[in-house]
């Protein structure tokens, strides 16, 4: 009974319509009863002041792209991984080679300072 | 017939049976098979939810020498089930400048990722639904959604909070999301192998062939950054209560409030389980001699060990600060955990 895939896809369909389901059945028995001021965002009892879709701190992003770099590498790393004790003593070095390039990068990144955060 | 693993046939027999005397073609008996699949995990996971949301309460409640929930049942186990029904019949409030697509769909992506990834999951001997060969791949792709998910809810709101919230969270799961591979990568490299199944059989069928010796600090840091990506104190900022008054969920109300909240819990087992696949043998009894409990009940007891070592973190740390929390996960989970690949692969090497 090894289905693989298909199983997978049948449980990504089955989570989401299970919660379509739930929010539709939950519309059934709720309350629907909106008024202008239900309807405001929240801002701690104010007024709220201004839209929240605004320009952002610059920090996430540095790190979202300190990530992008990391990941893909780690990825790179896997299927080493998964063959390493085939490979033997060749790969070790090639990928304490890589691993060493990884950690100049970090190095690099730690004193330019884009692994602090700037407030 | 304490191994399920026979019901499990015998179901299954019996679905083949009556599908065959009807005359279906192969394909429809087999989508029939892998929906009852779907569905028992699913009710196992919702009895799970409800049973993690009232382990949180009692257990915060007696590490703050207090009782918990009490009035609903014995010692208040059917609080949850209480909290549910009352949380269906709420008003589903949508702010007026909300993104409304987005914000619908968010809920709908935290749950599924939550959900798929116990199509990987072994609870136990021959209780895995699907043993696709790069298991653990799939898990750590399949649970970066939850970040998505969580930026789309803040996003979608409009709410300064909720998108605060966001930020935090996507900053923070992407950060820890690199020692956490990291610290996985050792395990591959012993195991040579990704599936899940894999790594069980590996590790049986005595205590000490367990990953979490030869790879405690692997096991460390993948405790640490799955705490960090549960969003959980002491890494709880995407929530942080007093200063963001619950982030990026801060608009949601009724069913889909409560799809946000199901999902970090299960989330918690998800962590849980994986880290019993990875590093304390799976459904393997310590030594061969305990075999006589079954399997699953190995499982669920280890899984929910990590769970109430994470709820016991949360009662016990404070929170860190936004900075600090960042510099943690680059500036020493990620040295550490290059460390430790290179020693496991000199150590394998070696050996």
């Amino acid at each position: 009974m090894d289905y693989g895939y298909g199983l997978i896809g049948i449980f990504i369909l089955f989570g989401i319509v299970f919660v379509i389901f739930t929010i539709f059945f939950a519309g059934l028995l709720r309350p629907q009863r909106p008024n202008k001021t239900k309807l405001e965002n929240y801002e701690c009892g104010e007024a709220p002041m201004g839209g929240a879709w605004i320009q952002y701190n610059v920090g996430f992003y540095i790190y979202a792209l300190i990530f992008v770099i990391f990941d893909v590498e780690v990825v790179f790393l896997f299927p080493w991984a998964v063959a390493f004790k085939q490979l033997g003593l060749f790969a070790l070095i090639e990928m304490l080679i890589f691993i060493a390039i990884l950690i100049a990068g970090l190095a690099y990144a730690w004193k330019k300072g884009a692994l602090t955060w700037e407030s | 017939m304490l191994e399920l693993t026979g019901i499990i046939q015998w179901v299954g027999g019996i679905v083949t049976s009556i599908s065959n005397s009807l005359g279906l073609p192969q394909i429809i008996i087999d989508i029939i098979l892998i929906l009852l699949i779907a569905v028992a995990i699913f009710a196992f996971l919702m009895l799970m939810a409800l049973y993690l949301i009232w382990m949180e309460r009692k257990v915060s409640g007696h590490i703050q020498d207090r009782l918990g929930p009490m009035m609903t049942g014995w010692h208040g186990w059917a609080q949850t089930i209480a909290d549910a029904l009352k949380l269906l019949q709420k008003e589903d409030i949508i702010v007026a400048n909300a993104d409304r697509k987005v914000h619908y769909w968010a809920p709908i992506v935290v749950f599924t990722a939550c959900f798929a990834v116990y199509a990987v999951i072994p609870f136990g001997k021959g209780m895995l639904a699907a043993d696709v060969n790069i298991g653990i791949l799939y898990i750590l792709s399949i649970t970066t959604f939850t970040t998505l998910s969580l930026l789309m809810a803040g996003w979608a709101s409009n709410n300064k909070y909720a998108l605060l919230g966001g930020m935090r969270s996507a900053s923070q799961i992407i950060s820890y999301e690199v020692p956490l591979t990291l610290s996985i990568l050792g395990v591959v490299m012993m195991a040579g192998t990704l599936s899940m199944g894999k790594f069980v059989e590996l590790q049986g069928p005595y205590i000490w062939k367990w990953y979490v010796w030869p790879q405690f600090i692997g096991f460390c840091i993948y405790l640490i950054a799955s705490t960090a990506e549960l969003n959980r104190t002491p890494f709880d900022l995407p929530e942080a209560e007093q200063e963001l008054v619950a982030g990026f969920n801060i608009e949601y109300s009724g069913m889909k409030f409560a799809m946000f909240f199901l999902a970090e819990f299960l989330n918690m087992f998800t962590v849980g389980a994986v880290t019993t696949t990875l590093f304390l043998g799976g459904w393997n009894p310590p030594l061969p001699a305990l075999a006589f409990i079954p399997s699953w009940v190995w499982f669920l007891g280890k899984s929910l060990f990590i769970v109430f070592v994470i709820m016991w973190f949360k009662w016990t740390y404070p929170r860190l600060r936004v900075d600090h929390l960042l510099s943690f996960a680059w500036k020493v989970l990620l040295p550490i955990s290059f460390i430790n690949i290179i020693l496991t692969a000199i150590g394998i090497t070696i050996f």
